[in-house]
């Protein structure tokens, strides 16, 4: 029988990344907060692969962090390898990804969670989202414990109705044999909210005593790391690092494949959910990729204190004796010993665009969503979408206005508005090319973009803003007096500028005329600009990209401006599109179902015209 | 709020002797003093008080363009309550569209389908009674806009497009799958790939661009179709007025069309003429997808010319053809004059008249003998020039829009050029790569949506 058990502000479904960011922000902004998982011990478990950033994934860690939640730090505490991928390409483009002992960042979220106030953690399933009159009351669980609270984030990763397969052997279980959430989809339908099925795999790992390393190439992190976290300096976190290494499949593997596709639940239909095309099972690459001769495997560290190794780029629902073959035929991989075999798994999760951008239910007042619930994938999108979820549960609570980052202030921005508006059929990665306008979106500019916001909520406390504050005034003072300094062209100038392979000066120029030129860096100038004070490697690189990127980052900039007009253009929730005059019938259907909150947001809805556009600032500048 | 300055020509071209550029916006004055010069060459348009004006010349750089009169406006005593300068041009519609492109390039964006009323409306110019009208404008332009903007568009032109789209879409999808998955994708060395497919799409986008400046972006014209039964006499018309001493404008490369195009000019009116295959009921398949097709380019004429085939009865395929005639303009061609007369101009009133009151006018001509052909030619010029029949405006302003596009396009992959030149790193090059393939996408009605995601996940084998 049904009985109530304790009341929260603030009541967080899933333990995961997104769970995690959205328990702790609401704790923190000062809310009783309880957070539900299915089991303690994963916590912030990485049930796929060991490492967090990457491409846009990166950026959207840094972001976080500016904002005041923990995924940054908690990977700094746990890295085993980091990297910072292309270097060698713009600086919009940088992207910082680490390795990471697994247990140890479960362990280290678990403390931070368990040591926050006013947070509680509960072992228990939840099965019922309780709502009364469109309003959220609370949440009941699998023993029938209710839960009154004021706000839920739904934060269940794959767990909804997650089924594990290959070959022909199934299990309804989520990752790791972790007890799957089996009920509360029943819920939400019920509640009359649209639900998916999708599907993500993840590869076999193997005993590293087993693998036959002298086959592979060796690669190494980084000498120098950049944290993730912006508290952080890279001696703070400087470590030995390990190693993963590069192999590749072959023909054979290839053929293995082949000649088992008629046993992969993939391509027999017994897998209905969607896949993501940018995360193939391997089955997947040499049915589509058919003349590509080898595949790239990596094979990266689960642990500092495990034998497993993750074996990346081999993501498979073959039948276990498949499996056996296929990654033995893999130089290296010979004799490999399989410690828990590849699989793939369905779970529910559903429409996003059910969602506003504040990742509150347009139906459901109360109700709000992260993670991959919402259609995503990926840890880091997870986190991002956790931490602004778990924010606007909180703001709602206090009564104050909703947190919504737009396309030109983050990248959680893209990644929010491309879920709430275009309608996803597959899980979706963050990539940089989704961000229009990525220049101004780096990686290591996030603080300068969000901390100020971050502190406006209360994430961030004053001593880290008075840190930020200072090394933006550092910033802006070196930027004004590059401009100013000047230098002759003299002999010394001429041959500091030769020797960085730079044209001589005829006459004078300032500092930051030679720092804009293409060969010629900030460092560089240092003999000749002979005021200059040390400042800090961040400020520093501020000051180049700054200028360095200064005509493009304008030409962003200026976009920007016109983006903003109709972003800030809102509709009201209740317009009625049926009562728009002259809208085009399937303009009309579109808008009806998505009710987007700009009309900024609305061109971007796929069959909404710019004619349509139009036509809705007209109506409702005569409402 | 600060707004980006709008151009368009705000009157009818067909048969005006002076048509009016207007532009409206934060910019117009420093744009009509960057194109303006007076008689003596000293004044400053932007200096002159509001509602006066000014006789002078448009200029683009050195090159004068036309003999006009322009009138200043500040805002917010305007139309659009912004700053707004109407230039009134003397020189005819080739004339009247180059001022306009002279103001594109000194600033100006050309306006979208109704893009002046609605400022009106949305600066508070309009009663908000006016919305439905406000609406109706927008709506009916854009849909002018959308159909010749669509259907105008060469066929040659659509295909060039389209295809220097996709080779951009190919770039940016290696380059930005290569940012993203740097560990399986390498592009080192790739500039020199991409410098050269650069130079060929800019060598590609120039041509188009050149050929933008005598209008052959666009079918411009009255568009005239020839219908009739098989043999009725319809190509000899066709190559009956396309006499030796007309200039032929341009014959139609690689329409997709089984239809044959001409364009020609006579005193000054630009004909579109599509000969179309013989209406008659039909099981042969083909035949019956041509009957089609002479449908629908019927429906979209300005004007339609029947022939009749004097020398044998009507019968039931002229009823069809007098069946989708009847609410619209057209000449009725008695031809075969100079053969045994089967059908007279009576014949042909009363058959008509089954299907509409409207009496369409009828010429007596020989295509094969070049009689009666004067006198269609008549004919064609008395209903232009008493306004009977017109031809989509829209058309001319399309081909600025689409030429200003093609221009951004140029200029994108410029900068692409210099990137590569400069040695900036390759995720630069691919902003404007981007930006190349959604202005060109403007020309011809494409939007970017998921475009490059699916390219990178459809070419590039990616991922963990």
């Amino acid at each position: 029988m049904a009985y109530e058990y304790e009341a929260y502000d603030v009541c967080v479904v899933g333990a995961g990344h997104a769970g995690c960011e959205a328990a702790l922000a609401a704790a923190r902004l000062g809310l009783q907060t309880i957070m539900f998982t299915v089991s303690m011990d994963s916590i912030a478990l990485m049930p796929c692969n060991p490492n967090i950033g990457g491409s846009s994934k990166g950026h959207l860690v840094r972001e976080i962090d500016a904002l005041g939640g923990e995924m940054g730090k908690n990977i700094d505490k746990t890295y085993i390898q980091s990297k910072m991928l292309n270097k060698s390409k713009g600086p919009a483009v940088y992207s910082l990804r680490a390795q990471a002992d697994k247990q140890d960042y479960t362990t280290e979220m678990r403390k931070v969670i368990e040591n926050t106030e006013n947070l509680t953690v509960k072992q228990a399933e939840v099965t019922k989202i309780l709502v009364e009159d469109g309003k959220v009351t609370g949440v009941q669980t699998f023993s029938d414990a209710i839960y009154p609270c004021q706000t839920v984030v739904l934060c269940t990763g794959v767990y909804l109705k997650a089924r594990c397969v290959y070959g022909d052997v199934s299990n309804y279980t989520g990752p790791n044999g972790l007890s799957a959430a089996n009920h509360l989809s029943e819920s939400l339908r019920e509640l009359g909210i649209e639900l998916y099925r999708f599907k993500t795999g993840t590869p076999a790992r193997i005993d590293k005593r087993s693998i036959d390393f002298s086959k592979m190439t060796e690669q190494f992190g980084d000498e120098e790391v950049v944290p993730f976290s912006f508290t952080n300096t890279p001696e703070d976190i400087k470590k030995e690092q390990v190693s993963c290494w590069l192999t590749y499949t072959n023909e054979e593997t290839h053929k293995i494949i082949r000649s088992n596709l008629d046993r992969s639940p993939l391509y027999s239909g017994d897998i209905e959910g969607t896949g993501p095309r940018y995360c193939p099972s391997i089955e997947d690459k040499v049915v589509r990729f058919a003349d590509k001769e080898r595949h790239q495997v990596f094979i990266e560290p689960e642990g500092n204190y495990t034998n497993e190794m993750y074996i990346g780029g081999m993501s498979s629902s073959l039948p276990e004796d498949v499996q056996y073959k296929m990654y033995r035929s893999v130089p290296g991989l010979e004799n490999a010993k399989i410690v828990r075999n590849a699989y793939a798994i369905e779970y529910d999760c559903i429409n996003a665009t059910q969602l506003k951008p504040s990742l509150e239910f347009k139906k459901i007042e109360g109700l709000f969503s992260g993670g991959q619930f919402n259609g995503s994938s990926g840890y880091e999108e997870a986190a991002a979408q956790g931490l602004i979820a778990g924010i606007n549960a909180g703001l709602k609570i206090l009564g104050h206005e909703p947190l919504i980052l737009d396309r030109s202030q983050a990248y959680i921005g893209v990644l929010i508005d491309d879920l709430v508006t275009k309608e996803t059929h597959e899980p979706y990665r963050m990539m940089t090319s989704r961000a229009e306008y990525r220049l101004l979106l780096r990686q290591d500019n996030a603080d300068m973009r969000l901390t100020e916001i971050g502190h406006e909520i209360g994430l961030i406390n004053e001593e880290r803003y008075e840190k930020f504050l200072a090394k933006k005034q550092m910033i802006q003072e070196e930027l004004t007096r590059v401009e100013k300094a000047t230098v002759g062209g003299n002999a010394k100038v001429n041959a500091i500028l030769e020797a960085n392979g730079s044209t001589p000066l005829n006459s004078g120029a300032t500092i930051a005329e030679l720092i804009r030129r293409p060969e010629l860096t900030y460092e560089m100038l240092e003999e000749i600009d002979t005021k200059r004070k040390p400042l800090p490697k961040d400020v520093i690189e501020q000051v180049n990209i700054n200028l360095k990127y200064e005509g493009y980052i304008k030409r962003q900039m200026k976009q920007v401006e016109h983006f903003k007009k109709l972003e800030n253009k809102k509709i009201p929730e209740n317009l009625d599109y049926n009562q728009v005059y002259s809208l085009r019938i399937e303009a009309k259907q579109k808008l009806q179902a998505i009710r987007p909150a700009s009309v900024g947001q609305a061109s971007r809805i796929s069959g909404v015209s710019p004619a349509d556009i139009s036509v809705l600032l007209v109506y409702l500048e005569s409402r | 709020m600060k707004s980006d300055t709008i151009a368009a020509i705000a009157t009818g071209m067909s048969n005006a002797g002076i048509s009016i550029v207007r532009i409206s916006g934060d910019e117009a004055f420093s744009i009509i003093d960057k194109i303006y010069q007076s008689k003596g060459r000293k004044k400053k348009l932007s200096e002159q008080k509001s509602h006066t004006v000014h006789y002078g010349y448009i200029f683009d750089g050195e090159q004068m363009i036309d003999e006009v009169l322009v009138i200043i406006m500040k805002g917010p005593k305007s139309y659009t309550k912004e700053d707004v300068v109407e230039i009134n041009c003397h020189g005819g519609m080739m004339v009247t569209r180059k001022v306009l492109e002279t103001a594109v390039k000194y600033g100006a964006r050309v306006a979208e389908p109704g893009e002046f009323t609605k400022r009106a409306f949305l600066n508070g110019r309009i009663d908000l009674s006016q919305a439905e009208a406000v609406i109706d404008v927008i709506q009916s332009k854009n849909h002018y806009a959308l159909q010749s903007s669509l259907n105008q568009l060469k066929g040659s032109v659509q295909k060039k497009i389209v295809e220097i789209r996709e080779n951009i879409l190919r770039d940016v999808a290696f380059i930005e799958a290569a940012l993203d998955d740097p560990e399986h994708i390498d592009i080192d060395g790739f500039d020199k790939t991409l410098l050269s497919n650069v130079e060929s799409n800019l060598k590609k986008l120039d041509k188009l661009y050149q050929s933008s400046d005598h209008g052959r972006l666009m079918k411009e014209g009255i568009n005239t179709v020839i219908i009739g039964k098989p043999n009725a006499g319809k190509s000899s018309l066709l190559n009956g007025m396309l006499k030796e001493d007309r200039a032929i404008v341009t014959d139609i490369e690689g329409t997709t069309r089984d239809t044959l195009e001409e364009t020609i000019v006579f005193d000054g009116i630009l004909l579109n003429i599509m000969d179309t295959a013989g209406i008659r009921q039909t099981k042969d398949i083909v035949e019956q997808i041509g009957v089609e097709r002479a449908r629908n380019e019927a429906e979209q004429a300005d004007l339609i010319l029947y022939v009749v085939d004097s020398a044998k009865a009507l019968d039931e395929n002229d009823d069809t053809v007098m069946e989708f005639i009847k609410d619209r303009k057209a000449i009725i061609l008695r031809n075969k004059i100079d053969l045994k007369e089967m059908v007279s101009k009576e014949d042909i009133i009363l058959a008509m008249k089954k299907y509409s009151d409207k009496e369409s006018p009828i010429v007596d001509i020989s295509a094969k003998l070049q009689k009666g052909m004067q006198e269609l030619e008549n004919m064609i010029k008395d209903m232009f020039y008493e306004g009977e029949i017109s031809f989509n405006d829209e058309v001319y302003i399309t081909n600025v829009r689409h030429k200003a596009a093609i221009k951004e396009g140029i200029d994108s992959l410029e900068q692409v050029r210099e990137s590569i030149h400069n040695g900036m790193p390759e995720d630069f090059y691919s902003i404007d790569l981007m930006n190349a393939y959604k202005v060109l996408g403007e020309i011809i009605g494409e939007t970017v949506e998921e475009d490059l995601v699916n390219k990178i996940f459809s070419e590039f084998c990616m991922g963990k």
